[in-house]
């Protein structure tokens, strides 16, 4: 962009967003980010196995509070993540342009297909259990009932091929019910995922409970699906061969339940599958009687 | 020492009144044929002038919801539906304070109750709705269930917006379209909403309200264009509007009366139950269809739970509504207190024995002290009939069976409370109670996830969480392979 | 009482003591701590506070001229207002405080019986006591024995507090449940109770040096507690809150508590205190506001 009447314009430097802050790698590696021509954009972090490492204890340590949250407040969290991300609708659409080549039309669409995803998951958050629990009729004197809870701290690989939409549709289904999770974000298009990270960081969202890396997936994510303190790994964004070896890691540690999801199209109607991915049912059974 | 907390009155600064109120018919503003004046209950002071519908009102704001259901609402994806609820939601957040005191000036009810309760379940109740919009596939009423169409919904002066958010909020969220009559003692917060339904730029016609009397809403519910009835009041309005629909064939949903019975066993947390004995039955002077207006405490522990609960009674802070610290506010209307002072009257002349809290009251407004009532003999009118109002009876029982019998032995059954430190036999007890809400270990307890509605003749349907959409969907639509399925 | 006779007797009193039900005595400690205190009724409830405060120093690094300029505090808070109820120290620092609030209202309260733990044998406890009791203290603030508390051996608590009962002599006890330890709020009931039949002046929620310290739903358990043994006709039991309690608006709060559910006779420093240290400055500012119309800042109140 040319300076224009000399104003210089300000940049920003692209970090990584663990447990609420935005630090810079502790490797202190960074790589260089193109737009879809091939220009500079800006150089982003690169994150390491220690990084990796510290946003899985910061998800952990966000765990415990944020699945304690009433559904409803839950609920009302995403749905502010909605509100402050529409109010950067242009910064995105931009950011996702320039990323993909995509026209101002196609990027303000997946823009608005993104925000209206947060809200739909925001309407979830105090629904998922009337529509997967319930009262089990268990023949004697008991009550019997089951709740889904969250299943813990997920490592999620958000998609390598959709800027903007496909990173929300992975990462809101991951914490909507309670859980947190370290992401993984696209190689290609890391930019609109830390200005994401900028949104869920002014949202009441509870630092810790998103944590967003940049970098390689190769890289990164075995670490995480090998992590015994990871409940859930999305291998959405792993490579075919790559994301078979990390099922495997991730089965062969601490028995991580695996998301592989049959590929579908972004702006689709997400369902419930992916959310109910992380989670867990818990039944209770209680007497009945004098 | 004595500490008296000094008056600590809500700013009324925060609500501007207009002088008069037309009907929200078509996204705005119209005038009627004829007026009536709300007033403050605790003053008695007039409030506003509100317009009276006739029936061309009627038949105008029918005809909008009508329009807007088919051209608008009905065929607009349930996502965007869902959006214009979140922000009635957000928009009633944040004007919450208006709310409350405006709530207060016309109902009587304490400003701790329209601040902490109502406004806020309110605008809960849209936002929870708000996220069924694009959801009711998985709801359990088939994958594409459909609305009804234009629903005519008659509200009671209890909890004004809360009853509104009740109604229009699962109307809304599944499709319908809705003309609402608010109560004739309470119609303020209601018009407050159709402006909250401008701010939000809710279609024109979407949300009608028409303001009047039980003519108003007798030419409501009987008109031919309304799809589906949803009514909370008197048993007695609600029966005739039963027979009504017995023949055209409207879908209907009730809440009507109650005289729920609030059960306290003697391993009960007592402490925390003469609290809740006091939430069940003094909440909003007892206006609450689910009060629990039958206190039945096991024998052995009968006279200490008394003592501590008039103990507790006379803590009790009755007086102007809008102080903060105020617990008991006025009674709705004169009408409601005379209700209540007959049946007071009756109960004493029965040979009840009745104790009020000493406290004083007002001289203007309409007051009535909380009040219980020992020896009631189970027949009388006084432990049978529902009396809305905060007059508590006393009786108690020996076993679980006793209690249960007597609790169950009404033609009511929409709410029942149950205190023990057992877990099974707080069960036990609410799987044999015969009532649509059964509270363990607390009472008046509402959240828009959870169903609410009553069983017998407190009427039929349920309110709230998933349940409460089965109200405003059409459940007898075609199935997956396009067949009417049959019931 | 006669409960404490032995082990099982005891325990078949504490356990037949009504349950507490958590949810809804946080609701009820949440809609108090909603009352409103305006104008009149909150200057006499600040002055009431200020005259409430133990005001507390109990850190390993207290020297003498820290705890001199405490007692100089409690004395005379400045502002107007008046003194506080009592300063409370280590047991050696007890003689220096008789020395310093001499000819004052306000009382020597020492912490004993190896505070904060209560980990140390019985017969040094009591020496704790006694030496303290000795120097002139006023007040004993003891700790109960939580490990016996919680392994059920409640004979073994209640003889501890009598034994210590009987070495203060004329000084008053209070008894420190130390309910951030106990887990629930029935044991904080029982607890109440043990300490109360075993003779107990006061019984306090906290040492200060567990977390947490004093809460409103603890303290309205405790103010049950104190209003019911009284109302079977025992003594009056005052009740201390102490730990946690930093602002004005908070101390208020306790006080709505005691009104509400105790009843005003135990409005009085005899039998209600607030263990604090800096909450005092904050009484004091709120003071000020009220008289001057402005806000006061920390600038303008003394570093005690």
């Amino acid at each position: 962009m040319a300076a224009e009447a000399g104003r210089i314009a300000v940049r920003k430097t692209y970090k990584l967003y663990i447990g609420g802050a935005f630090p810079r790698s502790e490797s202190g590696r960074t790589f260089e980010v193109r737009d879809h021509e091939g220009g500079f954009l800006s150089n982003a972090a690169r994150a390491s196995r220690k990084d990796a490492r510290d946003a899985v204890v910061a998800a952990r340590k966000a765990f415990g509070g944020w699945s304690e949250r009433t559904a409803y407040n839950r609920g009302q969290v995403l749905y502010r993540v909605a509100e402050v991300m529409e109010g950067r609708r242009d910064q995105f659409a931009s950011e996702v342009r320039l990323a993909t080549g995509l026209s101002d039309a196609e990027a303000l669409d997946e823009v608005d297909a993104a925000v209206d995803r947060w809200v739909w998951y925001a309407g979830w958050a105090d629904k998922i259990s009337q529509v997967r629990g319930g009262v089990n009729p268990v023949a004697g004197p008991f009550v019997n009932f089951s709740v889904p809870e969250p299943s813990g701290v997920a490592a999620v690989l958000a998609p390598q091929d959709s800027a903007l939409l496909g990173l929300v549709s992975v990462v809101a289904p991951a914490i909507v019910a309670g859980g947190t999770c370290v992401v993984v974000a696209s190689a290609a298009y890391p930019l609109p995922a830390i200005t994401l990270a900028e949104v869920l960081a002014t949202s009441d969202l509870p630092g810790g409970v998103v944590n967003m890396l940049t970098g390689q997936v190769a890289e990164i994510a075995p670490w995480l699906a090998s992590h015994m303190d990871v409940n859930t790994v999305d291998v959405t964004g792993a490579p075919g061969g790559l994301a078979d070896d990390l099922a495997v890691a991730a089965a062969g540690s601490n028995l991580k339940r695996v998301l592989r999801l049959p590929p579908a199209a972004w702006t689709a109607e997400p369902g419930v599958d992916r959310m109910f991915g992380y989670l867990e049912t818990k039944t209770v059974w209680h007497p009945i009687g004098l | 020492m004595r500490f008296e907390y000094a008056p600590a009155p809500e700013s009324r600064s925060v609500v501007r009144l207009r002088d008069s109120y037309g009907l929200f018919i078509g996204g705005s503003f119209v005038s009627g044929s004829s007026v009536f004046k709300t007033i403050s209950p605790a003053t008695e002071e007039v409030l506003a002038e509100i317009t009276h519908g006739g029936a061309e009102d009627v038949d105008r704001a029918v005809a909008a919801a009508r329009h807007a259901y088919e051209r608008t609402w009905s065929v607009m994806p349930g996502k965007e539906r869902g959006k214009y609820l979140f922000r009635i939601a957000r928009l009633l957040a944040e004007r919450a304070r208006e709310f409350a005191v405006l709530e207060t000036m016309d109902n009587g009810k304490p400003i701790r109750e329209s601040r902490d309760v109502d406004v806020p379940l309110a605008s809960a109740h849209f936002f929870y709705h708000a996220g069924w919009a694009d959801k009711l596939g998985y709801a359990g009423f088939g994958p594409s269930p459909k609305p009804l169409g234009v629903a005519g919904q008659v509200i009671p002066w209890n909890f004004p917006l809360l009853m509104l958010a009740w109604k229009i909020a699962p109307a809304l969220a599944c499709g319908n379209t809705v003309v609402l009559k608010p109560a004739e003692t309470t119609p303020l917060t209601a018009m407050l909403f159709a402006e909250v339904c401008q701010q939000a730029d809710l279609p024109p016609g979407v949300v009608n309200i028409v303001t009047g009397d039980g003519d108003t809403g007798r030419l409501l519910v009987g008109h031919p264009g309304i799809d589906k009835i949803a009514f909370t009041g008197s048993t007695a309005a609600g029966k005739e509007i039963a027979r009504q629909c017995a023949v055209s064939g409207q879908r209907l949903t009730l809440e009507l009366g109650g005289k729920a019975a609030n059960i306290v066993f003697d391993d009960a947390p007592v402490d925390q139950a003469v609290e809740g004995i006091i939430n069940g039955i003094f909440f909003n002077q007892g206006h609450v269809c689910c009060a629990g207006s039958r206190l039945l405490v096991q024998e052995s522990v009968a006279d200490s739970v008394l003592d501590a609960l008039k103990r507790r009674m006379a803590s009790l802070r009755l007086g102007d509504p809008m102080d903060k610290n105020t617990d008991i506010g006025a009674i709705n209307s004169r009408g409601q207190l005379d209700k209540i002072t007959s049946a007071s009257q009756a109960g004493e002349e029965e040979g009840a024995r009745r104790w009020s809290a000493p406290c004083a009251l007002p001289e203007r407004g309409f007051w009535f002290p909380p009040t219980l009532f020992t020896d009631v003999a189970s027949s009388s009118p006084v432990a049978r009939e529902e009396i809305f109002g905060p007059v508590l009876t006393v009786s108690t029982f020996r076993t679980p069976s006793e209690a249960l019998q007597k609790a169950n032995a009404t033609q009511y059954g929409l709410s029942a409370g149950v205190w023990t430190s057992k877990g099974s036999l707080a069960l036990e007890m609410a799987s044999r109670l015969r009532a649509g809400v059964v509270w363990a270990n607390t009472f008046n307890r509402f959240d828009p996830a959870s169903p609410f509605g009553g069983y017998k003749e407190s009427g039929f349907g349920r309110e709230g969480g998933r349940h409460g959409l089965e109200a405003y969907l059409d459940v007898v639509a075609t199935d997956v392979a396009g067949t009417v399925a049959d019931v | 009482m006669d409960v404490t006779s032995s082990d099982s007797a005891l325990r078949r009193f504490l356990h037949g003591l009504p349950a507490v039900d958590e949810a809804g005595a946080r609701d009820r400690a949440q809609a108090l701590a909603g009352r409103s205190v305006k104008s009149d009724a909150k200057r006499t409830a600040l002055d009431l506070a200020i005259s409430m405060v133990d005001l507390t120093t109990l850190e390993g690094q207290d020297t003498p001229g820290k705890v001199r300029s405490l007692c100089a505090k409690a004395r005379r808070p400045g502002h107007g207002a008046p003194p506080a109820a009592a300063v409370c120290v280590y047991p050696d620092l007890v003689p220096l405080c008789v020395e310093a609030v001499a000819g004052s209202p306000v009382r020597v309260a020492s912490v004993a019986t190896a505070f904060p733990s209560g980990r140390a044998p019985l017969d040094v406890k009591l020496a704790d006591v006694k030496s303290a009791v000795a120097a002139g203290a006023d007040e004993i603030d003891m700790v109960i024995d939580r490990g016996a508390f919680l392994s059920g051996r409640y004979l073994c608590v209640s003889e501890e507090i009598t034994a210590v009962k009987s070495a203060c002599g004329e000084a008053r006890l209070k008894v420190i449940l130390e309910t951030g330890e106990l887990g629930t709020l029935d044991a904080a009931r029982r607890a109440s109770w043990l300490a109360m039949v075993s003779g107990a002046d006061f019984i306090k929620t906290s040492t200060g040096k567990v977390s947490p310290a004093a809460t409103l739903p603890v303290t309205l358990v405790m103010l049950e507690a104190v209003r019911d043994f009284s109302a079977a006709g025992e003594r009056r039991v005052g009740v201390k809150a102490a730990g946690g309690i930093r602002t004005a608006k908070d101390a208020v709060r306790y006080l709505v508590l005691v009104n509400e559910t105790a009843g005003e006779e135990w409005l009085d420093p005899r039998y209600f205190r607030i263990g604090a240290s800096s909450l005092l400055n904050d009484l004091l500012m709120q003071r000020v506001r009220m008289e001057t119309g402005r806000y006061s800042g920390p600038d303008y109140m003394t570093v005690d």
